[in-house]
């Protein structure tokens, strides 16, 4: 292989005592003259650049992590039957999507495979469903519709997942550890409380037993919201329970609606 | 003395075009910040390269800690945040560094896919970019389990569960996940195998095509 094969019989010169042949046109910068403007140096004038937004993005993060401790929860536990399973939030959109009666059940293949091939397939083969030579946004709006209307929905999956579990989660049981107290026990809407149905389920620290806890239940439901619950019921609570009078309902819906305390875990520890 | 350093080992091993190769291109004005403040968006790549560096450090002091069996990983990972000095700052690093490079990640490919910079002749690196995002989510996927709290083991047993409900392949796959028949030990040590060993192989080596690819290419020109 000492010659190589375009007829002209030229020597060919090696890189090293390797068969990898040296070439003779270096390996210079790409010419940028296409492009109107200034150009500058990647090392170290733009690099220099990229790494200030990089520190300012760093403070951003740091201020983030140092504020915000990491979670972590109790040590797992197998045989914890209520715990909600939770993905992360980036997962949350297709676990979402496995709620919808047409992607679940007989259809998961839907929730599954489909919905998330034409997703993820589509994104991996754009440059070939997209051939066309236009690459502003506003020229080609077929991609950029579909683009958006995809974008669209995985907000609005994952907002919607987001929204369910922070709802469930509060209607479950908690028991007596938890950190919300009772706002103003004093007041006569806990007698009233006491005195119905309610405290059968629902505790008489309103810690909850068959049914969930009440307590912090301000922070999810307006006087109104409660006494709808009271009056129509809510998955396993019947309609109805409510013994006393109209007046004495609203008293303790109205109670009830308080019923969120700031955190204090920060004090307790 | 530097200088003279450097000398020595460019006579032996020539290493100035090396670095040249790497470090010396011009890079044009739209997509500087410098020049163009709405030039932002081209920042997002790197800054995704940023955060994974800050992931990969981060991680490499985490296992200095963390022990990946069942009895202990949740034990060693509350030890190294409430014992160890700087071990809640590292762990948040991790922590959120998952989300914001997951953030970055997307913003990065929406940047792409907006400016139609995906387009010929860049199609090859369009799509080692979408591996890229698949290596990035399962990374997330593998690392949420490790810290063995009960969020941890929830999560992953539904997604194994969702898995699972694939046809065809979905029991295998589940059974290569799972490492038996439960969500357990054998599940634990594998995800840590593929969070710590497996899938950052397949990053590095997907980053070093992506970047040696824009570096043939070159930055796609302004819209």
């Amino acid at each position: 292989m000492a010659h190589n094969h375009d007829g002209k019989d030229k020597q060919v010169h090696f890189v090293g005592d390797s068969r990898v042949a040296r070439r003779n046109e270096k390996m210079v910068p790409k010419d940028y003259s296409e492009f109107p403007g200034k150009t500058e140096a990647f090392f170290p004038n733009f690099l220099l650049k990229e790494w200030m937004v990089a520190v300012v993005v760093l403070v951003g993060f740091m201020a983030l992590v140092m504020a915000h401790e990491p979670p972590l929860g109790e040590q797992a536990d197998p045989t914890n039957t209520g715990f909600l399973p939770v993905p992360d939030w980036y997962f949350l959109f297709l676990y979402e999507l496995l709620k919808f009666k047409w992607a679940s059940g007989p259809f998961v293949v839907i929730g599954t495979v489909v919905v998330p091939g034409l997703l993820f397939g589509g994104l991996l083969l754009a440059p070939w469903l997209d051939r066309g030579k236009e690459r502003r946004p506003v020229k080609r709006p077929v991609s950029t519709g579909i683009a958006l209307l995809s974008l669209l929905a995985i907000v609005v999956l994952t907002w919607v997942a987001w929204d369910e579990h922070e709802k469930q989660l509060a209607s479950q049981p908690k028991g007596d550890s938890e950190d919300a107290k009772i706002v103003h026990p004093e007041d006569p809407a806990y007698e009233i409380y006491k005195n119905n149905a309610c405290v059968n389920c629902h505790g008489q620290k309103l810690e909850g037993l068959q049914g969930p806890s009440l307590r912090g239940i301000g922070d999810a439901y307006t006087t109104e919201d409660i006494l709808k619950i009271i009056n129509e019921g809510k998955g396993q609570m019947p309609a109805g329970m409510f013994q006393g009078t109209e007046e004495e309902k609203r008293q303790l819906a109205e109670w009830l609606a308080n019923q969120d305390p700031p955190e204090e875990k920060e004090s307790q520890q | 003395m530097l200088k003279a350093a450097y000398e020595w080992l460019d006579k032996r091993l020539d290493i100035t075009p090396m670095w040249r190769d790497i470090a010396d291109h011009e890079v044009p004005e739209h997509v500087n910040p410098a020049h163009h403040f709405s030039a932002f968006i081209y920042c997002f790549g790197g800054l995704t390269f940023f955060i994974v560096v800050i992931q990969i450090l981060s991680g490499m002091f985490l296992t200095m800690y963390y022990v990946p069996d069942i009895e202990n990983a949740w034990k060693s990972v509350d030890y190294l945040q409430n014992e160890i000095a700087f071990g809640q700052i590292v762990r948040g690093m991790h922590h959120w560094g998952a989300s914001v490079s997951i953030v970055m990640l997307f913003l990065h490919t929406l940047r792409v896919f907006f400016t139609g910079s995906y387009k010929h002749p860049r199609e090859f690196n369009w799509v080692i970019g979408m591996l890229l995002f698949f290596t990035m989510l399962g990374l997330g996927f593998t690392g949420y389990l490790l810290p063995w709290d009960n969020k941890a083991y929830f999560a992953t047993k539904v997604g194994i569960e969702i898995a699972a409900s694939v046809p065809v392949i979905g029991s295998a796959l589940a059974t290569f996940l799972q490492g038996g028949e439960v969500v357990g030990a054998q599940t634990l040590a594998r995800f840590f195998a593929l969070h710590v060993f497996f899938l950052p192989a397949a990053l590095l080596g997907l980053m070093g095509a992506h970047f040696f690819l824009i570096r043939k290419q070159g930055i796609s020109g302004p819209l």
